[in-house]
């Protein structure tokens, strides 16, 4: 049973504590009372403790910790020994005689440090001799413990430069020597340790070796810091420059991490070296280490070791900018891109999330390190592009997540949309995303735009733009937009209709140019989504024909010269387009606003055209009658203001207004639509007024059928009405005519011209 | 004091991508305690941005509103105002001061706020007051060259209001001020 083994464990470490202590108490009395041999005999016992192999790395460690604070004792009292005038190379000497290896080495380690210390003989040749004598350990956790007991020692008495046990000359050479091999030599032991089984834990039928292996590499990864510690020894040594660094001491590293062939080990020693030795150094050794990365084992995690150094590396590029020439230098950029190449060339098992995060680092490097690099930055998507190519949209939402942080990310370094519109491998990028994401992306892209009101000013982006954005544009394969929410659908249409205002160029023949590219995509959109991006489109184009106002008449010569009436025509059309939808009370407004827009270009024909389609449509597709009201008002208020047309013309539109006004299916709406009408005649100066009690307007303009007397008759008249029995009051009626009474007497008192006239009414 | 937030003719998305950055950072929530909008916003979106800004919203409806729900006019009374609120679309001719005045005396109000022009304008009429606060994003219009940004702001307090005028000229932001006093004797009851 498990649990069984457990508390076995448990027991034999309280047994290991015990025969410890009780030998650590015989060695202090021994120390106390300055016997040396006996000291020396209980401490070798109380080392051999550590000879067990029953505990799990977990509780070695207990135990190891236990005998270290012992040894620090022992230690002190070598020291004052040497100096009571006992040799320390007679110490030396002396302590080689313990019986077993372990407690052996354990001594002679504690008895080298104050040898050094003595500098009776060379840091450098005890150093050699003690890393050389630990070879005698082969058991992994013993061995692993007792070089780690050896680093510890040792690491403030390398003979670095400065040190106070440099030697004569180069001896940083054997400083880094002896922590290389003993890193060497701990490696190896770590990694044989996954081929170490530990007979006294029962391996039970329950443990399957899956688990059992997967339990070993968790013991592993536990010591993982006693390896890495020499790396960090090695980071802190003073005298390894740069060129013993590429020279001597990466090399030697990597030899190891990469012969080693254990995946642990690999992934956790390069994650080492990125994170012990200084930016500058990874940055002059580039190539070497990424020259390591795809003869490392297939199932390292290789991404995020990258992914790490490229974080670090462009950390280091935003600290100064005086680093930045370095990273030219050694084309940083091109050593990492060809590495990542390698690396997913290599592992053909990684999955497409783990590439794509790779050119997400990658891409934020050269944001980073080369913002004015832009053909950087579209070979990272064009490499992304040829990882995708062959495979259909990406499902893994992972790997959708990654895409879009990859393209998110020019967007928001640069916060112009122009510079993502210069890469030719974004919309190749975009194409591999879901619809979905698509949209999100494109819908990202807009948000983008309007955030840092970017004009785009040329129909080229525009095409590229609208190549990006497709997705919200038209239906992709043919999926039709129904089984979208509404809600989002329209909020997504209402972000193309603001984009289509964010297009603009000074020059009209540019700026139709545009509009023709916009009107080209947008009609693609289908009925669902005309309604929401054709207005936005003829008020850009509106807005064109003001500017073109005046400068009217045909350029000769010119191909496509940008004028009112070409635009009309295209306006025309498009207006047309609305009819599948269908939208026939929108499509009538835009009909009189390009009316509207050609009476102040002195295109009559062009006006009457557009009125007779709204007339078209009011008598065809506008039913409701309470929109005939409002399109009806619309058109007489529009014909109102129209003056280019000649009598025929005006005669022709004014009296369908004024028909179609007497028909509307309501009194008071026909009565307020024949008024409104009325204008329309004043103007021409023509009878055919007749209308409820608006008189009082044309009596103050001096129609000269609106008399006093009428008004007079039309008051009593009203007031008889009002005071007979068989009206049903209305009290809002009530307050206007008393208002318009009272406007009367403010009339009167005000005197002058207008009081006159008002004079001969009696209210 | 009761400020009052009138504008209207947004016509968003349709003829302008936003409201200008200078006047959303104005428009901050808790500051007005009523927005009179005259219609056009034109999307649903444009509401709820509005009604973030203040809860207690009035609007009427424009030619070209989504929402087909916007009454034609509405009247509300505001401290001791009776306010009239209409689009504009239907008073012909468009525009027309005393076209708008006989609207004025129909509604029975005090202070009638319209649209459509895209023209900002402030008349004291027969003891009343035609507001019109422009186009908030100097939208396109028919009627109206040249528009720019504007949107009223008003300070009603007893008798008395004030009509501030924001507008944007050449990307900056100027503020007109109109007074105007009832007179206690205007509208005895009916």
């Amino acid at each position: 049973m498990i649990t069984d083994g457990i508390e076995d464990e448990e027991k034999w470490l309280a047994e290991g504590i015990a025969g410890l202590q009780q030998n650590a108490f015989y060695m202090h009395r021994s120390l106390d009372s300055n016997n040396l041999r006996d000291a020396l005999k209980y401490s070798a016992q109380m080392l051999s403790e550590l000879r067990t192999s029953r505990l799990s790395p977990h509780k070695y460690y207990d135990l190891y910790m236990r005998a270290f604070d012992e040894l620090r004792k022992l230690e002190m009292f070598f020291k004052e020994e040497t100096k009571r005038g006992c040799s320390i190379i007679d110490l030396y000497e002396l302590v080689q005689h313990a019986g077993n290896i372990l407690p052996r080495l354990y001594l002679l380690c504690t008895v080298g440090s104050v040898y050094i210390k003595s500098k009776e003989a060379p840091a450098k040749d005890v150093l050699k001799d003690l890393v050389e004598m630990c070879r005698g350990v082969q058991h992994p956790v013993r061995g692993l413990f007792l070089r780690s007991y050896l680093s510890q020692v040792s690491r403030d008495k390398l003979p670095d430069i400065g040190s106070e046990y440099e030697g004569d000359a180069d001896t940083v050479t054997d400083a880094v020597e002896f922590v290389l091999q003993n890193f060497t030599e701990m490696n190896k032991l770590w990694v044989r340790m996954q081929h170490q089984l530990r007979p006294a834990i029962g391996l039970s039928g329950l443990q399957g070796p899956a688990r059992e292996k997967e339990k070993r590499e968790k013991e592993r990864s536990e010591l993982r810091d006693l390896v890495g510690k020499n790396l960090h020894v090695l980071s802190q040594i003073e005298g390894i420059d740069l060129d013993m660094y590429k020279d001597t001491v990466l090399p030697r590293v990597l030899e190891q991490v990469v012969n080693c062939k254990d995946e642990l080990a690999q992934y956790y020693l390069m994650d080492c070296i990125i994170q012990v030795f200084p930016d500058e150094y990874h940055l002059q050794t580039l190539e070497m280490l990424l020259g390591a990365c795809p003869q490392l084992q297939p199932t390292v995690d290789i991404k995020t070791v990258l992914s790490q150094l490229m974080e670090r590396l462009s950390n280091y590029a935003a600290s100064s900018a005086e680093v930045l020439p370095e990273f030219l230098q050694v084309e940083a950029f091109s050593k990492l891109s060809n590495a990542i190449g390698k690396v997913i060339e290599a592992q053909v098992d990684m999955p497409v999330v783990g590439s794509i995060s790779l050119y997400v680092s990658l891409l934020t490097f050269t944001l980073r390190v080369h913002p004015d690099r832009l053909d950087y930055v579209d070979q990272v998507l064009g490499a992304c592009v040829k990882k995708l190519s062959g495979k259909a949209k990406i499902e893994d939402s992972k790997a959708t997540k990654q895409i879009v942080a990859l393209l998110s990310a020019p967007l928001e370094k640069y916060n112009d949309i122009g510079i993502a519109l210069k890469l030719s491998n974004y919309p190749r990028v975009m194409d591999h995303l879901d619809n979905g994401t698509n949209k999100v992306m494109a819908v990202v892209i807009i948000q983008s735009i309007m955030k840092n009101t970017s004009c785009i000013s040329t129909a080229d982006k525009v095409e590229a733009l609208f190549e990006l954005i497709k997705g919200l544009i038209k239906d992709l394969d043919g999926t039709p937009v129904d089984e979208l929410d509404e809600e989002d659908f329209k909020e997504e249409q209402n972000s193309v209709g603001r984009l289509i205002h964010m297009f603009y160029n000074d020059d009209p023949e540019e700026m139709l140019k545009i509009i023709s590219v916009v009107r080209k995509h947008i009609l693609t959109g289908g009925p669902t989504r005309l309604a929401f991006t054709v207005p936005p489109l003829i008020f850009s184009a509106l807005k064109l024909v003001r500017r073109l106002q005046g400068q009217d008449g045909d350029v000769i010569g010119e191909d496509m010269p940008a004028t009112p009436k070409k635009i009309f025509q295209l306006l025309h059309q498009t207006i047309e387009a609305l009819l599948s939808v269908p939208a026939p009370e929108l499509a009538l407004r835009l009909y009189l606003q390009c009316a509207e827009a050609a009476n102040d270009c002195d295109l009559e024909l062009v006006a009457y055209e557009f009125f007779t389609q709204a007339f078209i449509l009011y008598e065809e597709e506008i039913a409701d009658s309470k929109a005939q009201v409002t399109a009806i008002h619309l058109i007489i208020g529009t014909l109102q203001r129209m003056n280019i047309f000649g009598v025929e013309n005006r005669d022709t539109l004014t009296h369908k207004a004024t028909g179609y006004s007497a028909k509307l299916l309501k009194k008071p709406d026909q009565c307020k639509a024949v008024y409104a009408c009325s204008h329309l005649f004043w103007a021409d100066d023509q009878d055919g007024i007749k209308d409820g009690e608006r008189y009082l307007y044309f009596f103050e303009k001096g129609n000269p059928q609106i008399t006093s007397s009428v008004i007079q008759g039309l008051i009593e008249l009203i007031t008889t009405e009002m005071q007979s029995d068989n009206s049903t009051p209305d009290p809002s009626a009530d307050a206007f005519f008393a208002t318009t009474l009272r406007y009367i007497e403010f009339q009167k008192q005000k005197g002058g011209v207008m009081g006159e006239k008002y004079e001969a009414i009696k209210v | 004091m009761v400020l009052v937030l009138a504008l209207g003719d947004l016509h968003i998305p349709h003829r302008a991508a936003d409201l200008p950055a200078k006047f959303k950072s104005m428009l901050v929530p808790g500051k007005i305690q009523h927005i009179i909008c005259t219609g056009n916003l034109c999307i649903k979106e444009v509401y709820d941005y509005l009604k973030s800004l203040c809860p207690d919203m009035h609007v009427t409806r424009g030619e070209f509103d989504e929402d087909t729900r916007y009454p034609e006019t509405k009247t509300l009374t505001i401290g001791q105002f009776k306010l009239g609120l209409c689009h504009g679309h239907q008073v012909i001719p468009w525009g027309d001061l005393d076209s708008l005045a006989m609207l004025q005396r129909q509604l029975d109000v005090d202070i009638l706020v319209t649209g459509h022009t895209h023209q900002f304008k402030a008349y004291k009429h027969e003891g009343g007051v035609v507001i019109n606060p422009g186009s908030a994003t100097g939208a396109y219009s028919s009627i109206t060259y040249d528009v720019n940004p504007s949107f009223v702001l008003m300070d009603i307090d007893g008798l008395r209001v004030v009509v501030y005028v924001y507008e944007l000229i050449d990307g900056e932001v100027k503020v007109d001020k109109i007074d105007f006093k009832k007179t206690a004797t205007t509208h005895s009851t009916h």
